[in-house]
């Protein structure tokens, strides 16, 4: 793997379950007394960041700390893209100062395949627009995975939210059939992608026939902005029709598992007892973030050899 | 003009009256005999056409030259010399420029450009005022400066009582014909690609085949309540043909084009983001294509265009959903529809001239001039065509001042190998001469 743009490029079942039994060498490095091995020792990994975006820069840039390479960061905001640089020099730019991987975060899908057709260094995908996320799907297996693993087969996972315009969602529909798990796509219509023509799952508009049969639901950040642009009326109108309130958490099995990449919006899609209770992963998932970006930059930089 | 003898010697002449072999004598720039075996006069240039198709130029109805505003893409010296090689003898260079060509002195200024160029360079007017779709642009004023299609182009005219008044007013210009890019802008607001599996899958926000098909039967029916004539550009969902067809069928004077991309690739072409294929109307799904040919074939579509659109390669270097869209395709509309319809016998030669050259410069009003039949005393804007060279495409190898071509890599069968503008060649042995 030279890239990770999308989900497809770890190569199928074998190759995500590959990186999710890596990740859990990385967990173990974590919990010493120094979580930092030297893997990576000599290797310089550059976030370029053009959306905000807190906890999974901090996370990429954890994890390649921890594995003792350098770390630069590029944010739009102090950043000559403000001057009008383009993203094809930016990369040449921070190319030219010689980097072995390059993080990109940016608004628009397919970003980072633009990057990592100009770059001679790798690229992680961090989220490009509405298209993917790969590093967050594969968090989000690894959590699930702690919990209910090591195989996910038949696992039932319901997505709830804004799927149209959900990076997090496209990846880990991909991801999490690939490891087998049972996929229902759950919210207004107006939220759900355009047409769903090769999508292994199934699409409900009524989030409590799903609830009581479901393992796990995962909840997507609703944004305000959606009401501007007419797909649902109102924040009070969503919480109550698909927003997982307390009252319908106390209808699910009691071993279903609640999980969103946050941030979440409390009182929207996820009631704060909902989010606070011992069903949620929330927590475990950002925990995780680190190991999984290790294990992401272990694959593309390290040298084949043990993690030490 | 000199009296010298152009003989385009060896091929065989296809034209609205059939194909035969002959030659074909130009004198003054008129064509001056057209018989087989024809022996040159003294001094004459002789251009030889063995194993080529003699035909009368193309006439792209939908290039951007770029001229004004953004002549690092494009100029019409340029897009002329590309569109030569192509085989055109002329083009009709739309509006969007900036400023946009909705005033008589930008037309002038774009027309007397043209005059030096390597084809007979036409402008479309603004319907309205900026493109801006509320008042009128001095359409008149644009009609007697010889422009005889107006479009607000890239930005449909959405308001329906705006595109009534267009209609109504132009009933007073004879040959004048409101030309749409048909695209709702309220369906495909904040869209970059057609809305499908693909654009679902990609996380691209889409631009929805109804977009354009709602808009032309409103435009339909706006033709019928004015008795206005009505060109869709662009044609590119198969609903939009099948109200074209219906039109048609019920005597409104409706013509549609398509562009040679869309009777070709699909949005799958999107799936690696890369912005080269990036177009508004969208590459569409197979179906669409499939639609695109059949009504090509039935005559539903009248012309195939080429929506020429050269962007500088900043432009385009950079994220699909950032960059704008447009292909090239003046240089390689010939090839294109010849590698992909023609050689596989799902269109004639004869059909494809038609559609790229007798029936575009009818619904430009070009008739007089161009489009054939290649007959004693008409002007001689001839192209010769090899149908057997096969060229791969290279970017870097076209005319245009841009790189943008949908087609880099292609292997094609058929080439040019002459071009003459009033018999002077502007493309000799497949070089342009200005």
């Amino acid at each position: 793997m030279k890239h990770l743009c999308s989900v497809d490029d770890l190569g199928g079942r074998a190759g995500i379950e590959q990186m999710l039994d890596l990740t859990d060498s990385f967990v173990e490095i974590q919990q010493r007394d120094i979580p930092k091995v030297p893997a990576l020792r000599g290797k310089t990994v550059v976030s370029l960041f053009f959306e905000d975006s807190t906890r999974t820069r901090l996370s990429f840039e954890t994890a390649a700390k921890r594995l003792s390479a350098d770390t630069m960061t590029f944010t739009v905001g102090s950043s000559s893209v403000k001057k009008g640089e383009s993203l094809l020099d930016t990369v040449q730019t921070v190319e030219a100062m010689g980097v072995d991987a390059i993080v990109v975060r940016h608004g628009a899908a397919g970003a980072a395949h633009r990057v990592a057709s100009w770059a001679e260094a790798s690229v992680v995908n961090g989220g490009d627009g509405r298209h993917e996320h790969p590093t967050q799907a594969l968090l989000d297996a690894f959590t699930l995975r702690r919990h209910r693993g090591p195989s996910l087969d038949g696992c039932r996972v319901a997505i709830v939210g804004d799927i149209r315009n959900s990076r997090v969602a496209r990846s880990n529909v991909k991801l999490f059939h690939e490891l087998g798990c049972d996929l229902t796509l759950v919210g207004p219509p107006t939220l759900m992608p355009e047409r769903l023509d090769g999508w292994p799952v199934s699409v409900s508009y009524n989030i409590d026939e799903v609830l009581p049969d479901v393992d796990v639901v995962y909840l997507l950040r609703i944004q305000r902005e959606r009401i501007d642009q007419a797909l649902f009326p109102t924040l009070r109108e969503y919480a109550n029709r698909w927003g997982l309130t307390a009252a319908r958490a106390a209808r699910m099995k009691p071993d279903t598992f609640v999980m969103h990449p946050g941030p979440m919006n409390r009182g929207v899609e996820i009631a704060a007892e909902v989010a606070d209770s011992s069903r949620s992963l929330v927590t475990e998932q950002v925990a995780n973030g680190v190991a999984v970006r290790m294990a992401v930059l272990w694959s593309l930089l390290g040298s084949g050899g043990p993690v030490v | 003009m000199s009296s010298a003898e152009v003989l385009v010697k060896g091929g065989r002449v296809l034209d609205q009256n059939g194909e035969r072999a002959a030659d074909v004598r130009v004198v003054d720039g008129l064509i001056a005999e057209v018989a087989a075996g024809l022996a040159p006069g003294a001094g004459a240039t002789v251009l030889d056409a063995e194993g080529c198709v003699v035909t009368s130029g193309l006439v792209d109805i939908q290039v951007h030259f770029r001229e004004p505003g953004r002549e690092d893409a494009e100029n019409v010296e340029s897009g002329a010399r590309a569109a030569a090689l192509g085989g055109c003898t002329a083009v009709v260079c739309m509006p969007n420029t900036d400023p946009p060509l909705d005033d008589a002195a930008v037309v002038q200024a774009v027309l007397e450009r043209g005059r030096r160029a390597a084809c007979d360079v036409r402008v479309a007017g603004c319907i309205t005022k900026g493109r801006a779709g509320s008042e009128l642009a001095p359409l008149g004023e644009l009609y007697d400066l010889g422009v005889r299609i107006f479009t607000d182009d890239g930005d449909c005219v959405a308001d329906a009582g705006v595109m009534r008044r267009a209609f109504e007013y132009t009933r007073a210009l004879p040959g004048a014909v409101v030309a749409q890019h048909a695209e709702d802008p309220a369906l495909v607001r904040g869209g970059h690609m057609h809305e499908g599996a693909w654009s679902a899958r990609l996380g691209i926000p889409g631009r929805p085949a109804e977009a354009e098909s709602s808009i032309v039967a409103r435009d339909i029916a706006l033709a019928r309540l004015t008795g206005g004539r009505y060109h869709l550009l662009h044609l590119s969902a198969g609903a939009s043909a099948t109200l074209v067809r219906a039109a048609k069928a019920e005597g409104l004077r409706v013509t549609a084009e398509c562009t040679p991309q869309h009777l070709v690739l699909t949005d799958e072409a999107c799936a690696q983001f890369d912005p080269v294929f990036k177009m508004n109307p969208p590459l569409r799904e197979q179906a669409a294509v499939d639609a695109l040919r059949a009504a090509l074939l039935d005559g539903t579509i009248d012309a195939i265009a080429t929506d020429h659109a050269p962007h500088a390669p900043e432009t385009k270097d950079v994220p699909f959903e950032e960059a704008p869209p447009g292909m090239l395709g003046v240089e390689t509309a010939f090839s294109v529809v010849y590698t992909t319809l023609v050689e596989p016998g799902l269109l004639t030669l004869a059909q494809a001239f038609a559609a790229l050259s007798w029936n575009p410069a009818r619904i430009a009003g070009l008739e007089a001039e161009h489009g054939g039949p290649i007959e004693v005393g008409r002007p001689a804007h001839l192209c010769v065509f090899d149908t057997t060279e096969r060229w791969q495409v290279d970017g870097h190898r076209l005319a245009s001042r841009s790189r943008n071509s949908p087609w880099e890599g292609w292997k094609l069968t058929g080439k040019v190998r002459h071009t003459l503008l009033r018999g002077a060649p502007t493309v000799r042995d497949g070089a342009a001469t200005r």
